[in-house]
């Protein structure tokens, strides 16, 4: 169950900077799996260093999580700028296509900066050791992942909730045209939208990336799960992709406690059942008549 | 407006083919193949975006396919390439069928994160049934057609041939039904849904037909591959890059002919050919700023290009 | 004279909003009745009612003397009821030509049709006699997005006459249309129904137009209908000049007013 919850908060992090990024401006972005990555590997090496220099084993820690922003705050805003602001208007679906282009652009881009070889930074994670909780073990980092996740979540719903920025935002996720016709700067909005969700994926791949060995191809894993959860939990909906990440991250783990080797799949079927039930997911917005 | 000359061209295609094949060197065959078979799944694939859908799951049938094509061999040692191609395009489109039902009530983002769902649990389910051979699949040969019996050296040219016939012959049916009133009902679908309902015509059941039919072509597609290749497994077929591979040479090549998924088809191979022994660690991004480029100056895909040169003539 | 159409105590409310409220109205074969009543009056929601793109709250529809009620659209159109839109809903990348040929040929494969039906080649010419009947010859091979407005809404029309029905619902179909153009466009469009024997209904905002081309006239007000007869009965019908029409009949002005002249 545990690991569950560990697991829905590692996904919730990647999952609600797309369903920020698909309420606000209508895009799926594929590319959000090869920011996680970029994230990843950024941190991984920058912590990597840091620890190799011999400084503190504690920074390591601001390090990962700065990297992880600050890949956000460059490749955000470039990305948005550099391609997708002259796409809007077109089709969804050509605009998913456009991210899927960016994507593989990513993942390549990824190996040539950073080569093929794994890299394997374990420290930040061992340092903190193991907890024990009944018969089980876990390690303490995984909590803190927990923490940020649930800290992240937080600042989102409060700058959504509170600030000016963030009503503007929800302005725009209701209707954009309206918003436009009230004097709302969307092309503004986009450009905050976009960069506040690439540094949710960068950062979710930063804090990541002492549990495991970042390697080319944790883009692709992490984007078809993160799908997974966006639709089950409604596109654009904060509240869902938390919902929809604890679902799927209990189920998983069910899933691999019970019968292994339903594992992979399980994922896939609880968003095909979802979406059977619920054909847009569990919070979507409803829609009104055309004719 | 010149006469349509997309049949002819089709035909004498073919004939260009099989003549040519017995000199052909083996990797031009196999290349050759390659374009035929991912092509006929790209046409199918042609064929649901007229619908106005995009299906991130095709990967799903063209498994299905390969995989049928490969079990009669690995297990009940049928090696019979035509029951192959039956096989593969009948579970395909019997499959399709079912799920066709579900699926043809969902549009745009959600169809396409449906279909890739699907192709994901086969995905799943493959990789974890060893009996299939896991993430390593299995292999499997080909010795005879239509019961008849293939000498070692005739195989890979009758694979070849096979392809070259399956290819045509599916070409110049889509290119009849498209001319006809269901064809042309699946283009008003991806129009105006509303006014079809109005009309008195079911939209679901133009959209699950259609469904079926890009199903067996993507079978029949799995099954080629799979006898051209002669091995199967869950990553090249089942897996969502490779259902993203034909989204992409379908968006490169358009739906302005039936010929474009066959050309798009050959350029796509071209280049991943050459660029992966070249680029294996640039080839994606190639294949990304292509595709970046098509959408941004060809929206109608690759074949757009004829169609302006012949309007500017 | 058989009645084609018949409402029975229609109710239409979406939530706290009545639509329709206690409709009831006997529609006579081959006449051609207007609609009339200001915005929102509930027109369209009858319309959409008896066409089944809104299930009615309470009430009976029917059509032919069979209960239609609550039937999806592509039931009553294979029924034999026809539709135009206000806003014209085509085919917009798809040619003149293809769009009547897609209506003919479902008419032509729908429940109704005879089953010694002709084939494709007689369905091309069905729909190359539609293109002449409404003068769209010079936009055959165009793209419908691509026409003018006006030409629009011809084909909409054009769309809801392939189908053959018995019952035409028409919604607006002159809105949009120039002033000076929409004489010609009623007078196309009755020319070329003249030909078939169909039941016309349809929703106007001039009241010249209605006057000119209808048997009887149904007025809406606030979802109920308020009047019902004869043109000129209904349009000088104080309740209708006074919440369709628009006309206030001041008395005392208009002795002064006279008295001034």
């Amino acid at each position: 169950m545990i690991d569950g919850i560990l697991y829905a908060s590692w996904m919730f992090i990647i999952a609600v900077g797309l369903t920020l990024i698909y309420g606000v401006m209508k895009i799926l972005n594929v590319a959000h799996g090869s920011l996680y990555a970029l994230g990843a590997y950024t941190a991984a090496a920058f912590a990597g260093s840091w620890l190799g220099h011999g400084h503190a084993p504690v920074g390591s820690y601001g390090v990962l999580l700065v990297a992880g922003l600050v890949v956000g705050l460059i490749a955000g805003p470039l990305i948005e700028r550099g391609l997708l602001r002259f796409m809007y208007g077109r089709e969804e679906i050509v605009l998913v296509l456009v991210t899927y282009a960016l994507f593989l652009i990513l993942e390549d881009f990824t190996k040539l900066l950073f080569g093929v070889d794994p890299i394997l930074v374990a420290a930040p994670y061992a340092l903190l050791g193991n907890l024990q909780l009944g018969h089980l073990v876990y390690p303490v980092y995984s909590f803190v992942l927990v923490a940020v996740s649930i800290l992240a979540g937080a600042a989102l719903a409060l700058v959504l909730k509170r600030t000016r920025q963030g009503k503007m935002l929800r302005a725009v996720i209701h209707d954009r045209e309206m918003s436009m016709a009230l004097g709302i700067n969307v092309s503004r909005v986009y450009l905050v939208t976009f960069t506040a969700g690439a540094m949710l994926a960068a950062l979710g791949g930063a804090i990541t990336a002492p549990t495991t060995s970042v390697q080319p191809g944790i883009g692709a894993e992490v984007i078809v799960l993160a799908f997974a959860i966006v639709v089950v939990g409604g596109l654009g909906s904060l509240g869902g992709a938390a919902l929809g990440a604890l679902i799927v991250g209990l189920v998983r783990s069910a899933a691999v406690h019970y019968r292994p080797e339903v594992e992979l799949f399980s994922v896939y079927v609880v968003m095909a059942l979802v979406l059977i039930v619920r054909p847009k997911g569990l919070f979507a917005a409803p829609e009104a008549r055309k004719i | 407006m010149g006469r349509d000359r997309t049949l002819p061209t089709v035909w004498a295609a073919l004939v260009v083919l099989l003549a040519a094949g017995p000199f052909l060197p083996q990797w031009a065959l196999s290349f050759v193949s390659v374009a035929l078979y991912l092509g006929i799944v790209v046409l199918g694939m042609a064929l649901l975006m007229r619908t106005g859908l995009v299906s991130f799951g095709q990967g799903l049938y063209y498994c299905l396919g390969a995989y049928a094509a490969g079990t009669l061999d690995h297990f009940y040692r049928i090696s019979d390439l035509l029951l192959m191609a039956i096989a593969g395009a009948l579970l395909a489109a019997l499959v399709a069928l079912v799920l066709g039902l579900l699926l043809a009530k969902y549009r745009d983002i959600f169809f396409a994160m449906l279909s890739l769902a699907f192709s994901m649990i086969l995905y799943g389910l493959l990789v974890k049934t060893s009996v299939l051979g896991s993430t390593d699949g299995f292999g499997l040969s080909v010795k005879t057609f239509a019961g008849v019996v293939l000498g070692r050296h005739w195989v890979r040219y009758a694979i070849y041939a096979f392809a070259a016939v399956i290819a045509a012959v599916c070409a110049a049916a889509m290119h009849r039904y498209l001319d006809s009133h269901l064809g042309r009902l699946a283009g008003a679908v991806r129009d105006n849904e509303l006014r079809v309902e109005y009309m008195g015509a079911s939209v679901h059941r133009v959209i699950h037909l259609n469904y079926v039919i890009a199903a067996a072509l993507a079978g029949v597609g799995g099954a080629l591959m799979a006898a051209t290749i002669g091995h199967v497994d869950p990553e090249t077929t089942a897996n969502w890059t490779t259902s993203g591979e034909f989204v992409f040479i379908a968006i490169f090549s358009g739906t302005g002919s039936v010929l474009a998924p066959f050309l798009g088809a050959s350029i796509f191979e071209a280049v991943r050919t050459f660029a992966l022994e070249r680029f294996p660690n640039t080839w994606q991004m190639a294949l990304g700023v292509t595709m970046l480029l098509v959408i941004m100056f060809l929206p109608g895909g690759l074949w757009s290009m004829f169609r302006l040169s012949r309007r500017g003539a | 004279m058989a009645t084609i159409l018949e409402a029975r105590n229609l109710n239409k409310s979406f939530g706290a909003v009545t639509a329709a409220a206690d409709i009831n109205a006997h529609i006579e074969q081959d006449s051609v009745v207007g609609l009339i009543g200001s915005n929102g009056a509930g027109k369209t929601t009858f319309i959409n009612m008896v066409t089944g793109y809104v299930t009615p709250t309470s009430g009976q529809i029917l059509y032919e003397g069979r209960d239609v009620t609550g039937m999806q659209p592509r039931g009553i159109a294979q029924l034999g009821i026809g539709r135009s839109f206000q806003i014209p809903q085509l085919f917009n990348t798809m040619s003149v030509h293809e769009n009547l040929a897609i209506g003919v040929g479902v008419a032509a494969r729908s429940t109704r049709a005879r089953p010694d039906a002709p084939g494709e080649a007689a369905e091309r010419a069905q729909a190359e006699r539609l293109i002449e009947r409404f003068n769209l010859g010079g936009y055959r091979t165009q793209a419908a997005g691509l026409l003018p407005e006006g030409v629009r809404k011809v084909l909409d029309i054009a769309m809801a006459v392939a189908g053959g029905p018995r019952l035409l619902l028409l919604d607006e179909p002159t809105s949009g249309v120039s002033a000076q153009e929409k004489f010609r466009l009623m007078d196309m469009v009755m020319g070329a129904l003249q030909a078939e024997r169909v039941t016309v209904l349809f929703v106007e905002h001039d009241m010249d137009i209605v006057n000119r081309y209808t048997h009887r006239i149904l007025a809406f007000y606030e979802g109920r209908i308020i009047a019902d007869g004869d043109p000129d009965r209904v349009l000088k019908d104080a309740e209708v000049r006074r919440y369709v029409i628009g006309e206030q009949i001041h008395p005392g002005r208009k002795d002064a007013s006279a008295a001034a002249h």
